[in-house]
């Protein structure tokens, strides 16, 4: 179990990672999108780091929704509603409950990928943050359903999440900026994957480091 | 009268679609939602919820979206607007602003207006 200040410590070093990846995943979404998605998401974990300061006493419902409604508010670009509506639906999984085992956690994590999937009209293999968080996910359900501890189930969704992440590079987005490039974007990476790829690291690091 | 918003990730360009309209439908009540908070480029999910307030009225709203975030964010702004009388319009958003304004200022309803916006992007140019 995790509890709720320790949800806020995990969010706000997930929020410290996409800062400090900034430049890099501009720099991912230069050729392929329009060139933004780094600073866009480091001004949405700016601001959720800030609400996340008055948030001690909240449960996690009410944590995860406030970090996606200010993620959709202050993004600006595509990865607002898409991080926006993840974040949202976790929360309404989570609800009330101030501490969170490894199956609930996976239950808000199906339920916010679903939301990107239903929010992006996008499903894997169309170079998106999906082609990480579904491999992910499915990972990590066959390692919990395999009775492995939390700790090495985030590891296993997070060499999902890479794998994922490199396999983007072989794909032709169908979705967003990136499908006006078509064929020219083979050999890049996605942003998006690439920035969930990092939110989950963090996640795991932080993790192992409580337990 | 049905409102009109318009939603870009351009604020110049949300603007100068709306003021276009006013050449062929003055008087029609249309708001512009373009750019982020800080003007920048992207969509801004207060901007939109702004924009559909100043036009709203019993007979509703329909939003034209350029594309992208601007189509995510304003369908978590209908959502969290919790009104089924604003609605998004799938069209091109120039010719679309034209024709919904028009039908709008003419007095015609918010389902004949989507009625007609379902046919913009049909019409040849040449």
């Amino acid at each position: 179990m995790i509890s709720n200040t320790e949800v806020i410590d995990i969010l706000n070093k997930i929020g410290d990672k996409i800062i400090e990846e900034k430049d890099f995943l501009t720099e991912l979404d230069r050729p392929i999108g329009d060139n933004d998605h780094g600073i866009n998401m480091a001004k949405g974990f700016t601001e959720v780091k800030k609400k996340l300061e008055g948030m001690a006493d909240a449960d996690l419902g009410t944590i995860f929704k406030n970090t996606g409604m200010t993620l959709v508010s202050t993004v600006g670009g595509s990865s607002g509603p898409l991080y926006g509506t993840a974040f949202m639906k976790m929360g309404m999984t989570l609800g009330a409950k101030k501490e969170m085992s490894l199956e609930d956690f996976l239950t808000a994590l199906q339920a916010g990928v679903e939301g990107v999937g239903q929010r992006g009209r996008s499903t894997t293999e169309e170079k998106t943050m999906l082609d990480a968080m579904v491999p992910a996910l499915n990972a990590m359900k066959e390692a919990a359903a395999a009775g492995q501890e939390a700790k090495s189930v985030l590891a296993a969704g997070v060499q999902a999440a890479r794998a994922g992440v490199e396999h983007t590079k072989d794909l032709i987005a169908t979705k967003g900026r990136a499908s006006y490039v078509g064929e020219r974007g083979i050999g890049h990476q996605d942003p998006g994957a690439t920035s969930f790829t990092f939110m989950l690291e963090t996640a795991a690091d932080n993790l192992s480091a409580a337990q | 009268m049905v409102g009109i918003v318009i939603v870009s990730h351009s604020k110049n360009l949300a603007e100068s679609i709306a003021e276009f309209t006013t050449l062929m439908a003055d008087g029609a009540c249309v708001a512009a939602a373009g750019g982020t908070d800080d003007g920048g480029f992207g969509t801004s999910f207060q901007k939109i919820y702004d924009a559909i307030d100043s036009v709203y009225s019993e007979d509703g709203v329909i939003l034209l979206m350029d594309m992208g975030s601007a189509v995510m964010t304003a369908e978590m702004v209908l959502e969290m607007y919790g009104s089924d009388k604003v609605v998004m319009a799938d069209c091109p958003v120039v010719e679309g602003a034209v024709v919904a304004t028009i039908n709008a200022q003419a007095g015609m309803s918010r389902e004949e207006i989507l009625e007609a916006l379902k046919d913009v992007g049909k019409t040849p140019k040449f």
